[in-house]
């Protein structure tokens, strides 16, 4: 590390022509890139705040509103649909990913302990289900068959582990040393102390990634929701989203202006770009990918 | 100590050979808590993984709801049958594919470029900027995503007005032609993931071991020699574990993101194996059994797709998922 810094510090200028030509290249290209990534969000912004009549008549991207407004905002902040969407999204959200970050980190446990009978078969059957999926249709019936059709809980049981994130939480717990496990065990900690008390704090930025992982995918889902979920009461952010953003084009009866289009699209979208950058620190050091072998 | 350790090993192999109910019953007696902090784990599983599994024996019925699983028609082959003569077979197969593989040829390699180019950054200030700004589109829910693309390629929209000024292209809305439709499925899931996927390979290229670098300098090995010699073989393992499960994943393409933004219009280049399931399933002229049966067999393509992917890339280099 310390010669990778001594490295980065030696003057660019003493570098050869080759190399600095590079490095310049390099930043530049990355600069663009950023550029290119944020534009669309940039145009998102500007047409949230410009005034409606006039985003019609415009043509292209829009960097700076067009007579700023906040007309727009207005409507979205009294629309009561996003605002019912918005408190079951939370909930899901919440709810959801707590549930899911016990059953991951109790099976995660579980399955990377040493000495037992039934550990491959345990292991096998959790990978196997990561290839092989019974489908849409079985799915539906399932869920349907257990009693979820048209309940929120629809959105947060049926998808409380997804094995990739069980397998990167697994891959972790299994490099903790054990004699730190063996140690707890010998002053009469029981599983689910040396757990939460010991190995969850150690893969700490594995759990924090998992987490995130889980937080979003609540928060991105509208599929099962579309699948599930009949009464607007309990529609989350998405599918709320979805009518104003997508069936507003084709389906006469969600008609929106664009400018609302892109107001929702801020109100919907800045609290969960607001959490990410807290865990950022984590991303590199969480997600370390080993085979995944059964 | 070491006795008392000798024993205890005695105590498991040599002992005469117990039966299987024996040895389980220890085990379970042994191990009694951890089972139990498994049960809801493995109840789920059962419940929401491998009933579902179960449940693809309908593509071999004539599902009815009303007579449930056990009491519906036996009729064996017959989907499977039809499905074969389907006339809309070779196009979602063909879209599926054409789709499946432009993602694996465009976004997938991005990712690792992005990384690359992020770890030649010189300013730490600069390489945390660009991943914090290249993260900020996995953020964003598909659904706006979609409603962002459908705005910018509308017959005004940003990226029409830009290829119009560009190239003269005809103004219209992109959305509509379905020659557009794989091309702006693809740069929108680059847009989207490019960031995000090249975390993995950042974490890989923090691993490997800075005195290869040194040593190469001292060699008089310039940047490019070490990026090629260095770098890429020490992100060749993460390289194909994430290609065997993209793999995996590949049959499965992004049907979420397509349902947002096709139209019948586009179903020529757009309708893949996923939404067609879906749509016989839920939307038109629908037909459980037969969409299970279709379901059923993207399923198994993708089971054996990972499986020779990952028998060839073991054969090849060693690497490999399981």
């Amino acid at each position: 590390m310390s010669s990778l810094r001594k490295h980065r510090e030696r003057k660019l200028i003493r570098l050869p022509l080759g190399e600095r030509i590079f490095y310049v290249a390099d930043t530049l290209l990355m600069i663009f890139l950023c550029v290119l990534i944020l534009i669309p969000l940039l145009h998102v912004v500007a047409g949230s705040f410009s005034d409606g009549a006039s985003y019609m008549a415009h043509s292209g991207l829009l960097l700076w509103p067009i007579k700023p407004t906040t007309a727009a905002y207005q409507s979205v902040i009294a629309n009561q649909n996003i605002w019912t969407g918005y408190r079951n999204t939370l909930f899901i959200v919440i709810v959801g990913t707590m549930l899911d970050m016990l059953f991951s980190l109790v099976a995660a446990y579980v399955l990377s302990r040493k000495s037992y009978m039934f550990k491959k078969l345990f292991n096998l059957m959790v990978v196997f289900s990561m290839y092989f999926s019974g489908g849409m249709i079985p799915f539906f019936l399932v869920v349907k068959g257990v009693g979820l059709y048209k309940s929120i809980w629809s959105l947060i049981l049926p998808s409380l582990i997804n094995v990739f994130n069980l397998v990167i939480v697994r891959t972790a717990m299994t490099g903790v040393p054990d004699s730190l496990e063996e140690s707890a065990e010998l002053d009469g900690a029981g599983h689910l102390t040396i757990l939460f008390r010991i190995i969850t704090p150690l893969v700490l930025p594995s759990v924090a990634v998992v987490a995130l992982y889980y937080a979003v995918s609540h928060w991105n889902s509208w599929f099962n929701a579309m699948l599930f979920i009949k009464d607007r009461k309990y529609y989350p952010l998405q599918l709320i989203l979805r009518e104003i953003l997508i069936l507003s084009d084709t389906d006469e009866g969600f008609m929106m202006s664009e400018t609302i289009q892109f107001a929702t699209i801020v109100v919907a979208t800045i609290p969960i770009l607001c959490v990410y950058p807290f865990i950022q620190k984590y991303f590199v050091k969480g997600i370390m990918v080993g085979a995944v072998k059964g | 100590m070491s006795s008392l350790s000798k024993k205890g090993k005695g105590q498991v192999i040599n002992r005469p050979r117990l039966s299987l109910i024996t040895r389980i019953r220890r085990d379970i007696h042994m191990n009694w808590q951890l089972y139990l902090l498994f049960l809801p784990v493995l109840a789920y599983f059962i419940i929401f993984k491998y009933a579902p599994m179960a449940g693809l024996v309908i593509s071999f019925e004539d599902y009815k709801a009303a007579k449930g699983i056990f009491g519906s028609r036996w009729v064996g082959m017959k989907h499977f049958v039809n499905f074969f003569n389907d006339p809309f077979l070779p196009r979602i197969l063909r879209n599926t594919f054409t789709i499946a593989l432009s993602t694996l040829i465009f976004s997938f390699p991005s990712a690792i470029v992005l990384a690359l180019l992020i770890n030649e950054l010189r300013s730490r200030q600069m390489s945390r900027l660009v991943q914090t700004i290249s993260y900020i589109p996995h953020f964003i829910s598909v659904v706006v995503v979609c409603g962002i693309i459908r705005d910018l390629v509308s017959r005004t929209g940003g990226v029409t007005m830009l290829l119009h000024g560009l190239f003269g292209m005809e103004v219209t809305n992109m959305l509509y032609e379905p020659d557009f439709f794989v091309p702006i499925y693809i740069v929108s899931d680059i847009w989207s993931n490019i960031g995000w996927n090249s975390i993995v390979y950042l974490s890989a290229l923090t691993a490997i071991d800075q005195e290869l670098y040194e040593a190469a300098r001292v060699d008089g090995a310039n940047k490019w020699h070490q990026i090629i010699h260095i770098t890429i073989p020490c992100l060749i393992p993460t390289i194909v574990i994430m290609f065997i499960l993209k793999v995996g994943k590949m049959f499965d393409v992004g049907y979420e993101k397509i349902m947002l933004l096709y139209t019948p219009l586009t179903y020529e280049r757009a309708d893949v194996i996923n939404t067609y399931v879906y749509r016989r399933g839920f939307a038109e002229n629908v037909n459980f059994s037969y969409s299970t049966a279709v379901g059923f067999f993207n399923s198994v393509v993708c089971f054996v797709l990972v499986f020779f992917t990952n028998k060839i890339t073991r054969r090849l280099g060693g690497n490999s998922l399981w």
